[in-house]
């Protein structure tokens, strides 16, 4: 009796296995780089859990993958594919930018409420036109949530080198993409003196509130009736198409909520690159990493986003430490993905005969087994 | 025997002292440079990364060490990454991109004894009490003109053609020096201008060189890391290039004329020595042709290269007839 | 003059939509049997860094294209593996396979080229007769060979996919897997052969950016082209001329906003840049009342018995 237990309990730990089998070919791989391994690993652990600033540093990285993937839970839940976490992320950062530089002498709780407000409903807007594209046009949301992604990018661009770049950027002659510098007020109060700012507990309520949101509330109930099967909605009278909208609205609202605590968290202004990537480090895309992580369950991403965060930390400490080409760490990254997301299957199998299965079956079965 | 234990008190304490200053002499100095694009980019990083690597062949690597993160686009990262090495007590930290400047806003002040430099760019944050941090840029207009004047020489059509990322920071400069350059030489030239959104985008900088040439322009120019594709076009079509940031005659020694290459050698050594002298920051610095920051080559091969094949094949017949 | 214009863009058109149309129809193959792959970009930047590799060590082209296919066929045997084998999450699995073919693609060109340079790729080749036809002749006849093969694989495809037992079987499995398994078919070696497919084709066009086109490699290459790819499948509706259009009319657009930089114009660069993207969008909201449906069993994992 007591094997079949630790039989069962096994699939439980097949991500870890995942994560393991992943860090053994990048050993291979760092030695055949000239690297010792230990020494890298050790680096990565330190990087991600070593100190109070390592520490801080991961839940930083972690905040913005928890904003996206609490609205992929959503969407995906809803039964939209929501790529365009990238847009929606900048939408709600400009957003914010602009109303706490508009707005300086308000107090400072003030002014951050105003901007992560105006963050959310930027975000809200992004997301919404893609549910809107769909709902009406039927235009595919992968599609629309791609091309999205992109027009943000450049409609950031050109505020950022024109009406909202720094006035002393000008004035200097270096012409720098970036706006000034928020009023010191409207920073994100830091939990300790670290870098770590509130937009992380603000991240954690909103999963609890999105947790309420999906399974205690009617609202969320027809989210999740659309997404699991569109027909029986709509044969209960469940207007899909404003569902649809709903889900990626709420999606985009979240991601530009992430985006605006990113600017008044941590950076304290908006700039650009020209890409997104430099302001948002790809959480649009390793945030639904880590939703689908986190089983699309809200309270599941919170650690599902803390340990990819961890990882992503954790590499570009290895990168310091042995300094090898932080393309390794990318190509490590995705490995690992690949490794835990293919090795579900042998968790899934053992929850799937419990989970899947309809309520009355589930306790006729239960009552079996005993 | 006081008298002789306080001697030879004083014996050892006096070798500590010079073992010690002798260490402090014999340290390598330490840099870490954080860059947004790849060493081997043949552009912004790499310049900076060839100057290190010039000054540790000069300095000796007993005196001189330095350890890079590139491909440190992500701001925050690159934040975390500058921290990291200024409390591992780096002598001079290199924020190599102007994004990195709001994080080093933050970090600079937890660090006093650290150095810090932040380019592109003249702001050291003096104004705001902060003065570890070293500022520096380059006047990429000053080569551009340069280039500018060159092409119009060169040009046969009277049309240049400049790809660009976004009009921001050195690309810019870059970009009003050679327009400035083209029209102080041929007031009826023209230049073409496309900015096409992004530092990677090969494939679209490529196109833009191809645009430019149905539009006429037989000399090209262009600034930041996907030139590359531009470069390629314009070495298949026979069209000339322009670069900067670094030496791109390698990509197409055929078609590239000349180049505008970033050499922070000057401006690294200056604050090396500042350091060593105990000034962490508060001075900006720029690349000039002046200085010797911004250098110039011309690749004659470009130019004649064709002549002087054909002459030394014989092709041309050089018989002059009787020269008096 | 409005002549040359028309045919340079036209022109740079053809070029710009090459790589797009190997990826979205080797996704689109993938897609109809029932397996999305995001990792499409990954899997190009592996294929323009063989080539690329190959063609700089032993200057041979066909060897290099060659390179280009086997890493391509590999990686989607992997995407196929983990998708139908291991029944992954298959957006999550083609977003693993994008950071690792990125990252990979990157390492090894730092490791093994260090430098960046040029290659002499595949020249143009002018077709006989055809390419000396005034305007028509320089649009379409003055390519490199593999922007003729792109071209050419879409009515291959469509003759694939529409007139052969294979296209039907194909096209069974992703609409409906459970019916299709009951008929024989083979779902998952079905799914196996059409991912591989997929991922050779975009090694391929990863191969016509890095000895083709743009005969240079450099660290992500691709830039994100093979998501656009793969959301060109989508406006395509899952149909070769569709995915034909919707390479054109992105890639045209795209030349069309280079054009108009160029003539200084005086539209701020990034509107101009954002134009392909929205035109994009609109034009597949246009066509709203065409309404198509993705293949039923998209992206779910074939499991014999369930329904």
């Amino acid at each position: 009796m007591n094997q079949r237990k630790l039989w069962d309990l096994l699939p439980r730990f097949t991500p870890i296995l995942a994560v393991l089998l992943a860090l053994l070919v990048g050993a291979i791989m760092l030695i055949a780089l000239g690297t010792n391994p230990w020494i890298a690993y050790e680096a990565l652990f330190v990087g991600a859990f070593g100190s109070t600033n390592a520490l801080a540093d991961t839940i930083v990285k972690a905040t913005p993958l928890l904003f996206v993937g609490l609205g992929i839970c959503i969407a995906f839940r809803g039964g939209v594919l929501n790529i365009g976490g990238e847009g929606q992320l900048v939408a709600g950062a400009v957003a914010a930018t602009a109303v706490a530089l508009a707005v300086p002498t308000l107090p400072g709780w003030l002014i951050i409420l105003v901007s992560l407000f105006a963050g959310m409903l930027a975000g809200g807007i992004w997301g919404g036109l893609a549910g809107f594209l769909k709902a009406q046009f039927h235009v595919n949301e992968i599609l629309s949530t791609i091309m999205l992604n992109y027009i943000a990018v450049f409609g950031m661009n050109y505020l950022l080198r024109g009406p909202m770049m720094d006035p002393l950027q000008a004035k200097l002659g270096s012409f720098i993409p970036q706006t000034a510098r928020l009023p010191r007020a409207a920073d994100l109060p830091r939990l300790i003196p670290t870098r770590l700012h509130l937009g992380a507990a603000i991240a954690v309520v909103l999963a609890v509130a999105v947790y309420i949101l999906l399974w205690r509330t009617t609202i969320g109930f027809r989210i999740r009736t659309v997404g699991k099967n569109m027909r029986a909605a709509l044969g209960a009278g469940i207007n899909v198409k404003g569902y649809m909208v709903l889900s990626l609205l709420l999606a985009g609202a979240l991601a530009g909520l992430g985006g605006a605590v990113e600017v008044l968290g941590l950076h304290h202004r908006m700039f650009t690159d020209g890409s997104a990537f430099g302001f948002t480090g790809s959480a649009g895309f390793n945030g639904i990493v880590a939703a689908l992580f986190g089983q699309l369950h809200p309270i599941g991403t919170i650690p599902a986003s803390f340990l990819l965060g961890a990882l992503l930390t954790g590499a570009n400490k290895m990168q310091r430490v042995v300094q090898i080409p932080s393309a390794l760490f990318g190509a490590l990254n995705g490995l690992i993905v690949l490794l835990v997301v293919g090795s579900e299957i042998i968790r899934r199998r053992q929850a799937r005969r419990i989970d899947r299965e309809p309520k009355a079956v589930k306790m006729a079965s239960k009552v079996k087994d005993e | 025997m006081n008298h002789q234990r306080s001697l030879l008190v004083v014996f050892l304490v006096s070798i500590l002292v010079f073992l010690v200053g002798v260490g402090a002499l014999a340290a390598p100095f330490r840099v870490a440079v954080i860059m947004p694009s790849s060493i081997n980019d043949m552009a912004f990083s790499q310049s900076m990364y060839d100057t290190l690597v010039a000054i540790q062949n000069e300095m000796g690597e007993d005196n001189f060490q330095f350890v890079y993160s590139d491909n440190m686009y992500v701001v925050s990262d690159a934040a975390a990454a500058i921290r990291d090495y200024a409390s591992q007590g780096y002598d001079l930290i290199i924020a190599h991109g102007s994004q990195y400047g709001s994080s080093l806003m933050e970090i600079a002040p937890d660090f006093p004894h650290t150095s810090f430099a932040w380019g592109t760019t003249v702001d050291t944050f003096v104004d705001q009490g902060i003065n570890n941090v070293f500022a520096y840029e380059a006047r990429s207009e000053q080569g551009g003109y340069v280039n500018g004047v060159l092409a119009a020489r060169l040009s046969q059509t009277g049309i240049m053609g400049v790809i660009g990322p976004i009009e921001t920071g050195d690309a810019k400069l870059y970009v009003e020096g050679f327009k400035a350059g083209v029209m102080a030489t041929n007031s009826d030239a023209v230049v073409n201008v496309t900015w096409i959104g992004s530092f990677s985008d090969v494939a679209l900088a490529s196109e833009a060189a191809q645009t430019h040439i149905n539009a006429g322009a037989d000399v090209l120019t262009g600034t930041a890391q996907m030139v590359v594709g531009a470069i390629g076009v314009a070495r298949q079509k026979g069209v000339l290039w322009f670069g900067t940031q670094a030496d791109q005659t390698s990509l197409a020694p055929e078609i590239v004329v000349g180049n505008q290459i970033y050499d922070w050698t000057v401006v690294l050594k200056s604050m090396i020595d500042l350091i060593k002298e105990g000034t962490l920051g508060g001075k900006a610095y720029a690349l000039t042709l002046a200085n010797g920051g911004l250098k110039i080559t011309v690749n004659d091969q470009a130019i004649v290269g064709q002549t002087i094949n054909d002459i030394i094949e014989g092709k041309i017949d050089l018989n002059l007839g009787e020269i008096h | 003059m409005i002549g040359s214009i028309l045919i340079g863009i036209l022109s740079s058109g053809i070029r710009l939509a090459t790589p797009y149309l190997y990826a979205s129809i080797g996704e689109t193959f993938g897609q109809l049997s029932g397996v999305l792959n995001l990792g499409v970009d990954g899997i190009m930047l592996m294929g323009a860094y063989a080539a690329f590799f190959t063609v700089v060590k032993t200057g041979n082209l066909a060897l290099g294209l060659m390179a280009a296919m086997v890493t391509g066929a590999l990686l989607g045997l992997l995407m196929a593996f983990i998708s139908v084998t291991m029944k992954a999450e298959q957006g999550i699995s083609g977003i693993g396979l994008y950071l690792f073919g990125l990252g990979m693609s990157e390492l090894l060109f730092k490791k093994t080229l260090g430098a960046v340079q040029t290659v002499n790729g595949f020249p143009a080749l002018h077709i006989p007769g055809l390419s000396r036809i005034p305007v028509l002749g320089q649009i379409f006849f003055q390519h490199n060979l593999l922007v003729y093969i792109a071209f050419a694989l879409v009515p291959l495809a469509w003759f694939v996919l529409n007139k052969t037992p294979f296209g039907l079987r194909l096209r069974a499995v992703g609409q409906n897997p459970q019916a299709a398994d009951s008929l024989g078919i083979n779902v998952n070696r079905m799914r196996y052969g059409t991912v591989i497919l997929g991922g050779l084709l975009s090694g391929v066009a990863g191969a016509s950016l890095s000895i083709a086109l743009l005969n240079v490699f450099q660290q992500n290459l691709t830039n994100g082209m093979g998501f656009i790819a793969v959301a060109l499948v989508y406006f395509g509706g899952w149909r070769p001329r569709g995915l034909l259009i919707g390479a054109l009319l992105f890639s045209m657009v795209n030349a069309l906003q280079l054009w108009v930089q160029v003539r200084g114009i005086n539209i701020p660069s990034d509107f101009a840049l954002m134009m392909p993207y929205v035109i994009t969008i609109l034009v597949l909201a246009a066509m709203a009342k065409r309404r198509v449906h993705a293949p039923a069993a998209l992206n779910v994992p074939f499991e014999r018995g369930e329904s």
